[in-house]
């Protein structure tokens, strides 16, 4: 099971300082103990909203809005992408993460879609590709 | 917490926490069997404490801890009490907390070698494969005794008995409890390499049954090499192991029909491929090849699977790299298996007639007898050349010699298209 890992956004993030060097130790030996168990499959850092930019779909409209963006509650600085057995493994390694940020902040846990988890859920014209696929195969 | 929060954040920490408490306590007892009753021991404990008194910071310093008391109990309480028990309680007393491993401990080489220590051990080659296989999921990857009976399609009794048979063995065997160095490393190393690569083997194409892969017990596979890498980083082989089973695993999700029925990998969607696990997996193969001048067996597969990876579309497949590939492949690990798959690759190369020839000579020898991919491999060819009756015979052979049942319904429908007229 995947998982993707995310540090929500704070105004020190949003600010575009650069982390205090003791967390960035502190993360990097993290990173190294989350690598080490075969866990860690992808982590970066987001530079602020400030060096971003949204696109907004309103029907056939396309408008972009220049960030930075002003609710920090909406915003997020980093992510990994976690392998774990399930949810509690996710917590579990999430609790032995070093605070971040100086003072309160906050990181989320959201599980990765797999591929039978579509299910019948599949769009028809997706369903409708692999019939064509599988019945190719056959017709060799 | 509710109470089932609590169990599960428990196992969690078990998962994370139970491969380097074994490997600590075996490097105090001496005996991997008596360092898994140990550790079990710990976990009961926990499971009783820590609803009521919360999970500690340092979960695993508080399992280390309360294993190595138990330790000195069982080893006073001995009904054998020579001298050496005593010693060996007296000694774990004495180390005190400076044998705990710890998440935060410096000495985190002690750590790491001893997990490559356990690693070792569990696939010792004095143990029957399945054995190192059922042993390494227990201690390594902290599978409970029905998760890895479901895994393999076995009873729960069969697959306890098979772990208790295998602690026996390594106990009178007397293994010695070292990370194997100069000679007898390579082949030491190879059959940790072997057991892994089989446990995804199994989660990839399961052998007998219904279903078609076992994603878990690919992730676990993948797991554990990833493990072995940061532990061995130095050892080519590892990092081609690593790069196989991410490069295949990265065609999961294009490998099944929304029916479950399997699908080609010629076939497949590739925009399903999953890139991330591709883009892994060539990194692993690149520190492969960089660390030894001639590419192993586990290198070369990679290399294979690269090439796959890298085309775009199946027509964009560089075969005769491939065909080269399973060339160099067969100088270092000749099977039959392996020329088979080598015909395949000469016959998107070169045409079906040349790799036909290698076909029939491989079906001459008569090793693959009883192997389905070999009549299977031998239809495509003759569907091919045109020779439709002949390839019709051979995929019914085919879905005969197969357990898998997706598989077998595979090959008859491709056995029923042969009749069907060409469009």
């Amino acid at each position: 099971m995947r998982f993707m890992v995310i540090v929500r956004a704070t105004k020190d993030s949003e600010s575009g300082a650069l982390p205090d060097m003791k967390i960035l130790t502190e993360m990097g030996k993290f990173n190294e103990e989350l690598a080490k168990a075969g866990v860690l499959l992808a982590a970066e850092g987001l530079q602020a909203s400030s060096k971003g930019a949204r696109v907004r779909f309103s029907g056939m409209k396309r408008s972009v809005i220049d960030g930075p963006f002003t609710e920090t509650k909406e915003l997020i600085a980093g992510f990994w992408l976690w392998q774990v057995k399930n949810l509690a493994e996710a917590i579990e390694w999430v609790k032995r993460c070093p605070n971040p940020f100086e003072g309160e902040s906050e990181i989320e846990i959201r599980q990765v879609f797999e591929a039978d988890d579509f299910g019948p859920a599949l769009a028809p014209e997706v369903r409708e590709q692999e019939e064509r696929i599988r019945l190719q195969a056959t017709r060799k | 917490m509710t109470a089932t929060d609590t169990r599960r954040a428990i196992q969690a920490v078990w998962r994370i926490e139970s491969a380097k408490l074994i490997a600590g306590l075996m490097r105090l007892v001496r005996d991997l069997g008596t360092a898994e009753d140990l550790a079990q021991d710990a976990l009961v404990a926990a499971l009783e404490r820590w609803p009521t008194s919360g999970i500690p910071d340092k979960p695993g310093a508080w399992l280390m801890a309360t294993a190595k008391h138990r330790a000195i109990d069982v080893l006073r309480r001995s009904k054998r009490i020579e001298g050496k028990h005593e010693q060996l309680a007296r000694e774990i007393e004495a180390a005190g907390d400076a044998a705990a491993p710890d998440l935060d401990a410096a000495l985190d080489d002690d750590v790491g070698d001893d997990l490559l220590r356990l690693i070792f051990t569990a696939c010792h080659p004095v143990l029957p494969t399945e054995a190192r296989v059922a042993l390494t999921l227990r201690v390594l990857g902290g599978l409970t005794t029905p998760e890895i009976a479901r895994a393999f399609l076995s009873s729960e009794p069969t697959i306890a008995q098979r772990i208790v048979r295998a602690k026996r063995t390594l106990a009178e065997s007397r293994v010695p409890f070292e990370v194997p160095r100069g000679l007898d490393r390579a082949a030491r190393l190879s059959s940790v390499l072997e057991v892994i690569y089989l446990i995804f083997n199994e989660g990839y194409s399961a052998t007998a049954g219904d279903d078609w892969m076992q994603p878990a017990l690919c992730e676990e596979a993948m797991r554990l090499g990833r493990i072995l890498a940061g532990l061995a980083p130095r050892e080519p082989e590892v990092h081609g192991l690593v790069a196989v089973m991410e490069i295949q695993a990265s065609r999961s999700r294009a490998r099944t029909g929304p029916d479950g029925a399997p699908i080609l990998l010629l076939d497949q969607d590739r925009s399903r491929w999953d890139q991330l696990l591709i883009r892994r997996g060539l990194a692993a193969l690149e520190r492969a090849e960089s660390l030894a001048r001639a590419p192993g067996p586990y290198a070369l597969q990679a290399a294979i699977a690269a090439c796959h990876a890298r085309a775009r579309t199946a027509a964009e497949t560089n075969w005769a790299r491939i065909a080269e590939l399973y060339d160099a492949l067969l100088g270092v690990t000749p099977s039959p298996v392996i020329e088979l798959n080598r015909a395949v690759a000469v016959s998107m190369a070169r045409g079906p007639a040349e790799a036909l020839a290698l076909v029939e000579r491989l079906n001459a020898d008569g090793a693959l007898r009883n192997y389905h991919l070999l009549p299977s491999v031998r239809g495509d060819l003759l569907m091919k050349l045109g020779r439709r009756e002949e390839a019709r015979v051979e995929f019914e052979h085919a879905a005969s010699l197969t357990k898998n049942r997706r598989e077998r319904a595979l090959l008859l429908e491709r056995a029923s298209a042969c009749g069907a007229t060409p469009a």
